[in-house]
């Protein structure tokens, strides 16, 4: 909603108070100014001039040579390029020295060797937005009407001395649709008395009933419906000063009786419809649901296929108008309009909603009723309307109206004790500080012992509960100032809960371990949705998609984090680490919530390790992240519950993935991505692993003991195996520890060959084996001993022989 | 023969003192010192002295020797210095050459913004608490206030799944829930963040997808005076003791009276610049009294309980506090953007 200041003022006192400290008042106090708007910002110099004479321009075809009185003496020569400049207009005269918008200074010049000694100007010239121009004017010059007094000041002349207000209303503040309405909150701000507007019909002798008939079919959608008839108007334009206002609003003039509708729909909320009485058809209205299919076309000219859905405004027969939304060609007010029917009704919001979305016709009109408006004020407005369409078209209001009332209005009732407001707000107001603020609001207020009753007005829809007069008491009080505290009762003990805390440590360690944290889309595409899934099951796809590529909900990371690998490699970033945690959608039936499984997916592209200078690189490979893992799992505890087990798993190399185990459950995966993939990516070597972080953390946390430190020495026994290529470190660990026994402290792996100069078939593998007692220094026998016991069980369980 | 031990001593100690290397200096050593060195030869013709006269010789070869001796230390001591010096000198490196870099990620700033507004709600006794994404339109709006056909889910284009069942489009279905899970016991004190889904077009303010973090307190006498406190060390901890803040009136279904907080803008100080549109002030948040509907719907006596809840973007406070452009960059993932988020502040 556009607020005029200087409009403003017909209804409020404003003196003493400027257009941005208002703006700020009343920001403060519920409804947020979003801007305010200074019309004449940047224009100077500017008056009313009288074009004594128009001449074509000798030598240029589209020019005008004018000479313009603009009450400075002789009148001054000015080159003119508007097609509608003409001899005897008074037009908007920019002098030698103005300014126009844009820093835009007017300068003695020579056009095509004429002088030209200023301009005259359009509305856009003098800032007015192109699509509020008057259509007449919207190529060309503005023209004033006649009496507009040469040198004066244009801009006052158009309103533009004004500040606009722009307010953001919020949906339950529909009463701050109307002039009105926000006099009233104005009012209430600034404790000052709201006047309304003049209605003074003097009607003929003759009576709106005797010319129509209204009937209403859907009272439930339109429980008030009044017509009146002026007749014997004269279209033509409205007067300057309600075109500038409505200009100001942001909406276009067309003439006098539409911008009397237009303009009453701004100063009292309610919207109104001109009709053309004498195209109507007939003499009665009939308000019904539309037929299914029937069709009517409005005035956009566009036909229009209607359903039992809308309302419709019918002559008896076919529409005349599609209720609160638009009107029809066929009834439409033209310059040869003389007798209007003018309609002032109450449309339920949900009809007007409906109508206004399926045809796809929002306008100030419809947001209105969407909205709702005062059923108090409905039949005022239209007596305003009738009003001045006598005084400014100088048509002849008829006596009363047609009407169809079914609506009950009951204001709201609604009782609260001081104690209740004091206790939710967290003041100590007294019976007569709130007393006070709702005599500010116009609310009507009795006080019995320490029980506030109000009665809110009709314009206040939004005042139901008690809350809703705790709001009002607050915002006019100033929210600024509440007191400041802090909730007081038991206190609750603050922390995050072991997986939260769980959580954190993951991320400390994979950043730590070099990986940077990505947060990626949970919506994906088809192709994308199932790649890498730990679970295979139904997608869950969006009812209406934006797009396809945002159409069904991820059951794996992994696609978003190498797309993340993509868009960075395409980047000249093309080693790199990222991980993500986030949840992915496990469908479990159509009508159920599916199961959001919290992930953890990693991926590293590239080289790992590189230090320029030092000539040193090392690629990503399986171990790097292999590592990576087994360092978190060490973290949380969880080394001896997790195995590796070589797998296939699709879109990765077949021979470089393993499944990750948890207590023997498959819980992720860990290898590369499929070369294959990895060059439709364009990426370098890349290592990734997924895994349900759920099933991590839910794990229980084990708690931390000590373990004293060895006393006595350890001896090492280091071995060279050889075995098959397919025996896997794994197995022959397996073997030397059982065999081992409690001796056997560690086990590590210090060698790999597979090089040519092994047998056919063969590998050789080196591990280091520490042996150690806790409690005594072990004797180079006892090592032995257990020692060849190892050796043995590698040899009949894994085939495993010493390398020679 | 007194004076060949003199004569001696003068050569070897000459000699060491012009030797240069350890090499040198212990050919010295053996040459003159040695079992078959001068004195040794000088002390075996002893045996042709007088007794008188013995005694005294052996005592100057002695003497001689301890001082070749004692010189040969000397330096042998000096030239083992200047060895290590040299060696040194061989070993210096050009300190100005970069390091070995330290492979280290960090956060995604919204969970830097997150954990850090998580962290200052827990230190007053919040718990955080967590929920689906993926929601019954029940939690999602009928338990906030907004019951089908409300104006306000126009507010509101979401993704649906079904009829029934959709993307959230706030955190605040976690606070419905958890007020259903304490069967209308308080008190509650919680803090939700987490990820939302809204049916928006990406552009540079504007995203499908996005976090959003929320606070519920619900008890017997929590009042409006304790939200304004609370916002206000919130605002305070999170955007720098000298910031101040304003609340206005405003409105959410599920709150009344409803509340947006603005913070004296941090680029100008409330001066005014394009930042804050030349107002000085900077919308923060929105927040508000718990709508008597939403308790009473998820089992709270209204005439007993009263409760605050308060809700903001993570973007738009990392857009702001870190001056970020386009709130697409923290979907994209460019590693530039990324790593500009690891230090500390
Ligand atoms: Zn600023």
């Amino acid at each position: 909603m556009f607020v005029s200041y200087k409009w403003l003022q017909d209804y409020v006192d404003l003196s003493g108070v400027s257009a941005s400290e208002l703006a700020e008042k009343i920001t403060k106090s519920g409804i947020e100014v979003e801007g305010v708007d200074v019309l004449n910002e940047g224009i100077t110099g500017v008056v009313v001039g009288h074009v004594v004479e128009r001449v074509q321009h000798p030598n240029a075809d589209k020019l005008s040579k004018c000479q313009v009185d603009i009450g400075q003496g002789e009148p001054v020569q000015i080159i003119c390029g508007a097609p509608n400049v003409a001899q005897g207009q008074k037009v908007a005269v920019a002098t030698v020295g103005a300014v126009l918008p844009g820093n835009f200074k007017i300068k003695r010049a020579k056009l095509r060797g004429e002088e030209s000694n200023g301009m005259i100007c359009s509305l856009t010239e003098l800032g007015v937005e192109a699509k509020v121009v008057p259509k007449e004017y919207s190529e060309g010059i503005f023209v004033f009407p006649q009496d507009a007094e040469v040198g004066t000041d244009a801009i006052a002349l158009l309103n533009r001395n004004d500040e606009v207000l722009e307010l953001g209303l919020t949906p339950n503040r529909a009463d701050c649709l109307s002039m009105l309405g926000v006099a009233y909150e104005v009012g209430a701000i600034l404790g000052r008395e709201v006047k309304l507007p003049e209605i003074d019909v003097q009607p003929v002798n003759e009576k709106a009933s005797d010319y129509i008939t209204v009937k209403v079919e859907a009272n439930e959608d339109n429980p008030l419906y009044a017509a009146k008839v002026i007749k014997n108007v004269k279209i033509g334009p409205a007067p300057l000063w309600m075109q500038t206002r409505l200009i100001s609003a942001g909406i276009r003039p067309h003439n006098n009786v539409v911008d009397i509708t237009n303009y009453i729909l701004l100063e009292y909320g309610q919207p109104l419809h001109a009709f053309d009485y004498d195209r109507l058809g007939s003499k009665e209205i009939l308000v019904r649901r539309a037929h299914d299919g029937e069709k009517f076309l409005t005035l956009d000219d566009v036909e229009r296929t209607l359903t039992s859905d809308h309302l419709v405004i019918t002559n008896g027969k076919e529409p005349v108008a599609l209720a609160g939304v638009m009107g029809g060609a066929n009834s439409e007010v033209t310059s040869d309009t003389t007798t209007v029917l003018l309609e002032a009704a109450y449309f339920t919001g949900g009809t007007v909603r409906k109508a206004s979305k399926d045809h796809g016709l929002r306008s100030e009109a419809s947001a209105r009723f969407e909205k709702g408006v005062d059923p108090n004020r409905v039949r005022a407005a239209g007596e305003r309307a009738a009003y001045l369409m006598a005084r400014y078209a100088g048509g002849e209001v008829l006596e009363g109206a047609s009407e169809v009332n079914t609506l009950t209005v009951e204001p709201a009732v609604v009782s609260i004790t001081l104690e209740k407001i004091n206790s939710v707000i967290g003041t100590n107001l007294t019976v007569q500080d709130v007393e006070a603020i709702f005599e500010r609001l116009q609310f009507t207020v009795n006080v019995e012992e320490n029980v506030i009753t109000v009665t809110a007005p009709t314009r206040r829809g939004d005042i139901k509960i008690e809350e809703d007069l705790i709001e009002e008491v607050a915002r006019l009080y100033g929210y600024d100032n509440i007191p400041k505290t802090l909730p007081i009762g038991s206190a609750t003990p603050g922390k995050l809960s072991d997986y939260q805390e769980k959580r954190r440590i993951v991320r400390q360690y994979l950043e730590g371990a070099g990986l940077y944290q990505a947060v990626t889309y949970s919506l994906t595409s088809e192709e994308k949705a199932a790649q890498f899934a730990l679970e295979k099951r139904d997608f869950i796809r969006l009812a209406m998609p934006m797009s396809e590529d945002r159409s069904i909900l991820r059951l794996s990371i992994m696609p978003q984090l190498l797309e993340v690998l993509k868009y960075n490699s395409a980047r000249q970033n093309d080693s790199l680490a990222v991980y993500e945690t986030g949840a992915v959608f496990l469908a479990n039936g159509n009508e159920v919530l599916p199961e959001e499984q919290e992930h953890l997916a990693g991926a590293v592209t590239g080289l790992w390790h590189s230090h320029s200078w030092q000539g040193e690189k090392k690629a990503v490979d399986f171990y790097v992240l292999k590592g990576i893992l087994e360092g978190l799992f060490a973290k949380l505890g969880l080394t001896e519950s997790v195995t590796y087990v070589q797998a296939k798993v699709d879109n990765m190399h077949p021979g470089r993935t393993a499944e990750i185990h948890l207590n023997g459950e498959r819980i992720g995966f860990v290898g590369q991505v499929h070369p294959t993939m990895q060059k439709e990516l364009d990426l370098k070597d890349t290592y990734v692993f997924e895994l349900s972080l759920k099933a991590v953390l839910e794990e229980a946390t084990t708690a931390l003991r000590y373990e004293a430190i060895p006393r006595f020495p350890s001896i090492t026994r280091d071995i060279a195996l050889v075995v098959d290529k397919e025996t896997v470190s794994g197995v022959l660990k397996d073997v030397i520890q059982s065999a081992g026994g409690k001796l056997l402290k560690e086990v590590s792996v210090f060698d790999l060959y597979e090089g040519d100069r092994m047998e056919e078939g063969k590998k050789s593998i080196a591990y280091s084996l520490k042996y150690m007692d806790p409690e005594r220094t072990l004797t180079d026998e006892e090592v032995t001993k257990v020692h060849t016991q190892v050796l043995e069980a590698l040899k009949t369980q894994a085939g495993a022989v010493l390398r020679g | 023969m007194q004076e060949r031990l003199k004569e001696l001593q003068q050569e070897a100690i000459q000699k060491i003192e012009q030797s240069s290397s350890l090499k040198e200096l212990n050919d010295i050593r053996v040459a003159y010192l040695g079992k078959k060195g001068p004195i040794t030869e000088v002390l075996r013709g002893m045996g042709k002295l007088s007794a008188e006269e013995r005694p005294i010789m052996g005592a100057l070869a002695n003497e001689v020797r301890e001082a070749i001796a004692t010189t040969l230390e000397a330096k042998q001591k000096d030239l083992e210095e200047a060895a290590v010096l040299e060696k040194l000198a061989s070993e210096s490196i050009d300190v100005t050459l970069p390091g070995r870099p330290v492979k280290v990620g960090n956060h995604h700033p919204l969970t830097r913004i997150i954990e850090e507004i998580e962290d200052l709600f827990i230190g007053m006794g919040y718990q955080v608490a967590e929920g689906p994404e993926v929601e019954q339109d029940y939690y999602n709006f009928e338990a906030l206030n907004l019951p089908k056909g409300h104006p306000a889910r126009d507010m509101q284009d979401s993704f649906y799944i079904t009829d029934e069942i959709l993307l959230r489009t706030h955190t605040s279905p976690v606070q419905a829930r958890t007020m259903e899970k304490n069967q209308g016991k308080g008190p509650i004190k919680i803090i939700c963040p987490g990820k939302v889904y809204r049916r928006d077009n990406d552009d540079a303010t504007h995203s499908h997808q996005f976090m959003q973090i929320e606070g519920l307190v619900v008890g017997e006498n929590i009042r409006m005076s304790d939200l304004h406190g609370t916002l206000e060390i919130f605002a305070k901890k999170m955007f720098g003791e000298d910031r101040e803040i304003r609340l206005r009136p405003s409105f959410f279904p599920f709150t009344e009276p409803s509340v947006e907080m603005d913070i004296s803008c941090m680029i100008c100080g409330g001066h005014g610049c394009n930042v804050c549109k030349k107002t000085g002030w900077i919308e923060i948040l929105g927040a508000g009294m718990v709508h008597p509907n939403v308790l009473e719907m998820a089992g709270y006596d209204s005439k007993k309980y009263t409760g605050f809840a308060f809700g903001m973007g993570p973007e738009r406070i990392a857009m702001l506090k870190y001056g970020v452009d386009d709130i697409r960059h923290f979907y994209t993932n460019d590693v530039r953007f990324l790593k500009q988020f690891s230090k500390h502040e």
